[in-house]
C-alpha cells in the first residue's frame, strides 16, 4: 500500500524531534531511512505505525487518513531490533498471534493459523522450529522469527527498526540478502531504519537521509552517492574530503591561487569544496592543482590513504592511492579532484 | 543444565574457578541444620513418641481438623486475594507516576514492620459490629469480625507486600516493545494484558501466592484478636497448638505442629516444582 507522510511535525515536551517532514513512499517499495542517531528516523518510523501521534500534519496509507486510526486498526507490521518475541509463546504461537487475537469471522480456525505459521516458517527458513521457544534460538533466528510474526497479519505496511542492529557482523549480512528476497518474493510495502549507510544502498530501493528531524535528500543508491545535495549528506555517504575555497572569476582559489577548477555556476564568496578521496587524479607539473605535505600515511585493505597538509593554514584533507603508487614516499603530493561540488559556506 | 555422562552418576556440579565453595556451601549446611533442621527433628521426635494410634487420634480429632481446615481455608483465599490486588498495587506503582508514590510505595512495607498484634487490635476495632467498618456492615448481614471472614482480612493485611515486592520487580523489567508488538498486531489492552503481560509474570506471581499462603498459614498475633477463637468455628491451628500447651499437653501440641509443617512443606514443594517447570520452560 502506498503511504504517505504529509508535513508531519514531532515535539516530545515542546522539544521538536521531526520538523514538517514530508514523504511518499510508493507501494511495494523498500525504503530505508538513514541517519545519525537523533535525526529522527525512529520517532519517524514510529509515527508511521501509530505508535506515537503527531503534532501536526497527517500520515495517510492509501487515500485513507491513518493518523485518525488507532495502533490497532492501521494494520502494520513493526520488527525491533531485540526482537520483542513473547518468552512464554512458542515459535509458532509467536508467529500465529496476530490472527488469534483478531475477533469475530476475521479470526481463522486453529488449524489454519497453524498452517499459516508453518507456511511462514518456511518462507523465513525455519522450517520445524514450531515448538520452540524464543530462548532456544540464536539472534538470527529470532528476528527471522520477529519477521514473520509481523508479515502473518498481512499487513498494510512492514516497518522495521534497526532490524539488524543487535546482530554481529556476518549474520547481518546474510540476513539483509535474505530480507531483500523475501522483500522480492512477498511485495510488502517496507520501511526500515538504519545507521548503517551500507545497509541502507545495497538494500533499499530508494534511501532517505535524515539529520536533526529533517530530510535531507530521497533518492536512489546511486543519486544519494553521486549527487548529494547538501554538505551534510556528502559527510555522511561514504568517504569524503572537504576544503575551504573562494570563488572568484568563475574560478576556484584556495588562499591565492586558482587550483584549475572552473566554477562558472556558482555564486562568488566563500564556499566550501567537497570530493571523494578516491576519485582524484594525481599530476606532476603543479599549474592549478591542490597541493600539500604529506602528513601521514596509512595502509586501508587494498589502498593506501594519504593525509596532506593543504596552504598556510594548514588544512588537512585526505586521498586515497593505489598501494604501490610512488607518490606516497614523496614528501609533497599534487591532485586535482576528478568529481567535485561546492556548497556555498555557511 | 549439568549434562553430565549417565555412567557417572550424581555428583557435585562442577564449582567454579573462584575458591571458596568448600567453604560456603559447609557453613549453610551447619548453619541451616542449627537454626532450621535440628529445631524441626525434635518437633517429630516428639510426636513420634506419641505413637502412630494416639497421633491418629488427635490428627482426625475434629478440632484438629477443624483449625486446620480453617487455618490452610483462610491463607489459601488471603493469598490468591493478594495475587489479584497485590499485582494491581505493584502495576500502579511500577507504571504510573503519580504524586505520593513513594509514600504509597513505602506504605506497602508497613505490614512488614507493625507488631501483629497491634494490626489485629486495628482491625478488630474497625471491623468489630460496632466498629467504623462494622457498624456499616453490619445491616447487610455481613460479619466480619470474630469469623473466618475476619480471619481473612487479616491475612490479607498481613499478606499483602509478599506479593507486591516480589511482582514488583519482575513487572519493571517488563520491556515496553513487547506491549507496543501485541498492539501492532492487532490486540486490544485487554488481550495484551491477559496474553502477553500476565503470563510472563506468572513465575513472580506464584512466588508471591507461595509467600503469602505460608505467612498466612503460620500467622498468630494478628488473627487471634479479630477471629474470636471459637472452636470449630474460627480457631486457628497455631491458636490450638497454643491451647494445648497452655493444657500441658505437649505430645497434642507437636502433633498438631507435626501436621501442619508436613502439609506446609508438601505444599510449598508443590509451588516449587511449578517454578522449575516454568522457569525451564520460557528461559
Amino acid at each position: 500500500m502506498e503511504v504517505r507522510v504529509a508535513n508531519v511535525r514531532k515535539e516530545f515536551e515542546r522539544f521538536p524531534a521531526l520538523h514538517d517532514v514530508s514523504l511518499d513512499i510508493k507501494s511495494g517499495e523498500l525504503i530505508a531511512l538513514l541517519g545519525p542517531s537523533g535525526s529522527g528516523k525512529t520517532t519517524l518510523l514510529r509515527l508511521i505505525a501509530g505508535l506515537e501521534r503527531p503534532t501536526r500534519g497527517k500520515i495517510f496509507f492509501g487515500e485513507e487518513d491513518a493518523s485518525q486510526k488507532s495502533i490497532q486498526e492501521r494494520n502494520v507490521g513493526f520488527v525491533f531490533q531485540h526482537y520483542a518475541l513473547f518468552r512464554h509463546m512458542t515459535v509458532a504461537d509467536n508467529i500465529g498471534f496476530g490472527l488469534k487475537v483478531r475477533h469475530g469471522p476475521t479470526r481463522p480456525s486453529a488449524q489454519e493459523i497453524r498452517r499459516r505459521a508453518s507456511e511462514l516458517l518456511d518462507l523465513v527458513q525455519l522450517s520445524g522450529l514450531e515448538k520452540r521457544y524464543p530462548a532456544q534460538l540464536s539472534g538470527g533466528q529470532r528476528q527471522r522469527v520477529a519477521l514473520a510474526r509481523a508479515m502473518a497479519i498481512e499487513p498494510a505496511v512492514l516497518l522495521l527498526d534497526e532490524p539488524f542492529g543487535a546482530l554481529d557482523a556476518q549474520v547481518r549480512r546474510e540476513l539483509r540478502r535474505w530480507l531483500r528476497d523475501i522483500h522480492d518474493a512477498t511485495g510488502h510495502t517496507t520501511v526500515f531504519v538504519t545507521h548503517d549507510q551500507e545497509e541502507a544502498l545495497e538494500l533499499a530501493d530508494r534511501v532517505v537521509v535524515m539529520s536533526q528531524g529533517r530530510i535531507e535528500q530521497v533518492g536512489t543508491a546511486d543519486e544519494i552517492y553521486d549527487t548529494p545535495n547538501s554538505p551534510f549528506v556528502y559527510g555522511f555517504i561514504g568517504e569524503s574530503s572537504s576544503l575551504p575555497v573562494k570563488v572568484e572569476d568563475g574560478q576556484v582559489w584556495i588562499a591565492d591561487r586558482p587550483i584549475g577548477l572552473s566554477a562558472t555556476q556558482a555564486p562568488q564568496g566563500e564556499a566550501t569544496l567537497f570530493f571523494r578521496p578516491h576519485d582524484v587524479e594525481l599530476v606532476d607539473e603543479c599549474n592549478g592543482c591542490i597541493a600539500g605535505t604529506v602528513a601521514a600515511s596509512r595502509r586501508v585493505a587494498g589502498t593506501r590513504r594519504v593525509e596532506l597538509e593543504i596552504g598556510g593554514e594548514r588544512q588537512r584533507v585526505e586521498i586515497e592511492l593505489p598501494v604501490d603508487h610512488p607518490a606516497a614516499q614523496k614528501s609533497r603530493v599534487a591532485f586535482r579532484p576528478r568529481r567535485w561540488k561546492l556548497f556555498p559556506a555557511a | 543444565m549439568t549434562t553430565a555422562p549417565a555412567k557417572a552418576g550424581w555428583r557435585f556440579r562442577q564449582p567454579s574457578v573462584i575458591p571458596g565453595f568448600g567453604l560456603t556451601l559447609g557453613f549453610s549446611l551447619a548453619y541451616l541444620t542449627l537454626i532450621i533442621l535440628i529445631p524441626l527433628s525434635g518437633l517429630i521426635w516428639r510426636s513420634a513418641a506419641l505413637g502412630w494410634a494416639d497421633f491418629w487420634a488427635i490428627a482426625t480429632d475434629r478440632r484438629t481438623v477443624n483449625a486446620l481446615e480453617i487455618s490452610f481455608g483462610t491463607a489459601f483465599i488471603a493469598a490468591a486475594v493478594n495475587v489479584v490486588f497485590g499485582t494491581i498495587v505493584a502495576w500502579v506503582l511500577v507504571r504510573y507516576n503519580f504524586p505520593g508514590r513513594r509514600i504509597v510505595d513505602a506504605m506497602v512495607d508497613l505490614p512488614f514492620a507493625l507488631p501483629t498484634a497491634v494490626a489485629g487490635i486495628a482491625l478488630t476495632t474497625l471491623y468489630a459490629p460496632n466498629g467504623w467498618l462494622g457498624s456499616l456492615l453490619a445491616p447487610l448481614g455481613i460479619k466480619v469480625a470474630y469469623t473466618p471472614l475476619g480471619i481473612v482480612i487479616a491475612l490479607i493485611f498481613i499478606g499483602l507486600p509478599f506479593v507486591v515486592r516480589t511482582v514488583q520487580p519482575i513487572m519493571e523489567e517488563i520491556d515496553k516493545e513487547v506491549e507496543e508488538v501485541a498492539a501492532t498486531l492487532g490486540a486490544n489492552r485487554f488481550q495484551t494484558i491477559a496474553r502477553v503481560l500476565l503470563p510472563g509474570l506468572a513465575p513472580a506471581i506464584v512466588t508471591g501466592f507461595a509467600l503469602a499462603f505460608a505467612r498466612g498459614v503460620g500467622e498468630y498475633g494478628s488473627v487471634i484478636f479479630i477471629a474470636g477463637n471459637l472452636p470449630y468455628k474460627s480457631e486457628i491451628a497455631p491458636l490450638l497448638i497454643v491451647i494445648r500447651l497452655e493444657e500441658y499437653n505437649y505430645a497434642a501440641a507437636t502433633a498438631i505442629a507435626a501436621i501442619m509443617l508436613a502439609l506446609s512443606f508438601v505444599m510449598l514443594l508443590v509451588i516449587n516444582l511449578v517454578q522449575t517447570w516454568s522457569r525451564k520452560r520460557y528461559g
